[in-house]
């Protein structure tokens, strides 16, 4: 409030990408045949953007009026984002290299989307929450519907965007109940507001709101039972698309969920913390048992997000800093598998039909391509959870906290969920394997796709070494503590 | 006494022509009606003092959203007595998923209380209205207080603005564009040509 200029430091990385995206714009528009040109731009800015963030000091630094904060929590889930934005936009310009249908469009769309995650990694404030989450998910209506001749497609983005906007007036909702109920939209005033409510507790009205935002975030990053959008929305749009609504999103709404869940309505935990065990439950077993039906790739992915976001989930119920550590820890490792994965079902093209995405053309992948065929094996142990991949290690951080919290059942459900999901998983390193082979995948000629498989690869198996994990263990303790202690 | 006179003028035109939309037949009556309803909701507002608020009702939802409604509905064929078939079949569990909303509105509403000091806090967080107009109180706010939500708001409608572009505007062959050069330099001798026809014979 006194300050007349608002501290600009701590967000030089969303205003660089701010007036980054629309110099794109500019490019794009002015420069014939720019595509190219528009989209390495756009990973160079994005990277820009990513260093900003890092040499940002880690202090919990608040500026525009109390709207926005920074600090190790939302310098680790900004890399997350960002990394993630800048493998996605490469991965984009490699499919569409071959498959025709590029403008410059894509790429802004990515870059503005991925500022609005930011946005939302930072909020501190009911309203920047909702500002953040429209910019990232507009833009995100959009890219699932690009391709607009196609059925497919078209009919993911009506849907998303139809859900997403009644997911926005659900939260919308909640945001208004709790300012009428609690007198302030801004979370460092709820949560004072909160612990000082005395003996009765927050009232009823505050908590039917909390409710509210939490069933709008809830859809954002797809929990069960609000995930009915995501194996349609994964299916339909282009696969570089999905591959960047498979993490990038995902990371940033855990990230605005885990700190509205402890910053303003961490002393609710006793009203929230049901909700959340129910969402995290349903997920992990949805996501395992409607996995086993699926033949289409993308839809056994998106199943496969959805319990993934369960066990992510799991870390917020222990209510400390020992679990967010493990939603942290989680996001990182989900990123590298999922994007390896991608990549990998991006390889998935032959010379006439093009891209394909049933499970059963995967047969034979061992004989016809078994550098392939074993990067998909270990992502897919990875997701399994299978020791000593890095999938078994996040699995492993987010159920110890709750197991040290006394959540016994818990535990128990997610190493059985899990168990089921394996089941899946494995299926396809079957059918590679040791099912008869169909018509050979046309090879990976890009260099940057094979350099993005195999360090994901590399690094889903190196995670084990202390010196590879260090860092992300580290780094996630540091800012877990910083955010709990509020 | 005046302000109650006209407070209850206002709401029952209000409420009256919000329920013709939902109830008169033709389409275009309904949006007719709505934008009754926006004019006597702008009424309201002015009554209570937000002058800014009422305009921008007028003007942002008359002049452009309700007029667009009116456009969309002329320019799509839709046979409204047809949508309405159903209407008999979902009435019940309409109506029951109305009631169930509504009670749960009213224990909400009984489990409200105002908290110390609420009333101070209102009150301080704007200037008086006797001292200074809405647009001067918003402005004094928008552009130094909240500067990053609006900025975020920028970006959105620009988000928006390019989503729009992206998913309709497409190249088209045979679309003959206006070229005012070519037009400058057309010259009488580009358009006809003057053919002797010799009698008899075709050209």
């Amino acid at each position: 409030m006194n300050e007349i200029f608002p501290n600009l430091a701590v967000a030089y990385g969303e205003i660089f990408l701010g007036i980054g995206a629309m110099a794109l714009l500019m490019i794009g528009v002015f420069k014939k045949d720019s595509v190219n040109l528009v989209s390495w731009l756009s990973a160079i800015f994005l990277v820009v953007a990513l260093f900003l963030t890092v040499a940002g000091t880690g202090d919990v630094t608040y500026t525009f009026n109390n709207m926005f904060v920074a600090d190790k929590f939302t310098n680790f889930m900004k890399i997350l984002v960002l990394v993630a934005a800048t493998l996605a936009v490469i991965m984009s310009r490699e499919f569409f290299r071959l498959e025709g249908d590029d403008r410059f469009e894509f790429p802004v769309l990515m870059v503005l989307s991925t500022l609005g995650m930011m946005v939302m990694v930072s909020a501190n404030d009911l309203m920047t929450l909702y500002m953040g989450i429209e910019l990232q998910s507009l833009a995100l209506y959009v890219l699932a519907a690009f391709k607009r001749d196609s059925e497919r497609s078209t009919e993911a983005g009506l849907k998303y965007f139809v859900l997403g906007a009644l997911s926005s007036g659900i939260l919308l909702y909640g945001c208004s109940l709790v300012y009428g109920f609690i007198g302030s939209t801004n979370f460092s005033a709820i949560s004072m507001a909160v612990s000082n409510m005395g003996e009765g507790g927050a009232p009823v009205g505050a908590i039917v709101g909390l409710v509210f935002v939490l069933a709008g975030l809830a859809f954002k990053v797809s929990a069960v039972p609000f995930h009915m959008w995501t194996p349609d929305v994964y299916e339909g749009s282009q696969t570089p698309v999905t591959a960047f609504f498979a993490v990038a999103p995902k990371v940033a709404a855990l990230a605005l969920l885990s700190r509205t869940l402890y910053v303003p309505f961490g002393e609710m935990s006793a009203s929230w913390g049901q909700v959340v065990i129910f969402m995290s439950v349903a997920s992990m077993i949805l996501g395992s048992f409607a996995a086993i039906m699926q033949s289409n790739i993308k839809r056994l992915m998106a199943y496969s997000s959805i319990g993934h976001v369960g066990f992510a989930l799991l870390g917020l119920i222990a209510g400390n800093a020992e679990g967010l550590r493990g939603v942290m820890i989680y996001m990182a490792i989900y990123l590298v598998m999922n994007v390896g994965m991608f990549v990998c079902i991006m390889c998935m093209r032959r010379k006439e039909e093009g891209m394909v995405e049933d499970i059963k053309e995967l047969s034979g992948l061992g004989r016809n391509h078994p550098a392939l065929a074993l990067a998909i094996s270990i992502f897919m142990f990875s997701l399994a959870g299978v020791p000593p991949l890095a999938g078994f290690f996040a699995k492993w951080y987010v159920i110890i906290p709750i197991v040290n919290a006394g959540y016994f059942t818990l535990a128990t459900i997610a190493v059985l969920a899990s168990v089921v999901g394996a089941y899946y998983y494995i299926r396809i390193v079957k059918i590679m394997y040791f099912d008869e082979p169909v018509e050979e995948f046309v090879a990976q000629k890009s260099f940057p796709m094979k350099i993005i498989a195999t360090l994901s690869a590399v690094l889903v198996l190196a995670f084990i070494v202390p010196q590879i994990s260090s860092p992300v263990l580290d780094g996630a303790t540091a800012a877990a503590q910083g955010l709990s202690q509020k | 006494m005046v302000t109650a006179i006209t407070f209850y003028i206002f709401a029952t035109i209000l409420v009256g022509s919000a329920i013709m939309v939902v109830f008169s037949k033709n389409p275009v009556h309904s949006v007719l009606f709505l934008i009754l309803a926006f004019f006597n909701a702008a009424g309201l507002f002015v009554l209570l003092g937000a002058e800014f608020v009422a305009m921008i009702l007028v003007i942002v939802y008359v002049g452009a959203v309700a007029v667009m409604f009116l456009f969309v509905v002329m320019m799509l064929d839709i046979n409204f007595t047809e949508l309405r078939k159903g209407v008999q079949d979902y009435l019940p569990i309409g109506l029951l998923i109305g009631f169930i909303l509504l009670a749960e509105m009213v224990i909400i509403a009984g489990g409200w209380t105002m908290t110390d000091g609420i009333a101070t806090a209102m009150t301080t967080a704007t200037p008086p209205a006797s001292e200074v107009t809405n647009t001067d109180a918003i402005g004094r706010v928008l552009y130094t207080d909240y500067i990053f939500l609006f900025q975020l708001a920028g970006l959105i409608l620009l988000v928006a603005m390019i989503g729009a572009i992206v998913l309709t505007h497409r190249k088209r062959d045979g679309v003959k564009k206006q070229n005012i050069g070519d037009q400058v330099r057309r010259r009488r001798s580009d358009a006809y040509e003057a053919v002797d026809v010799k009698p008899g014979s075709g050209i």
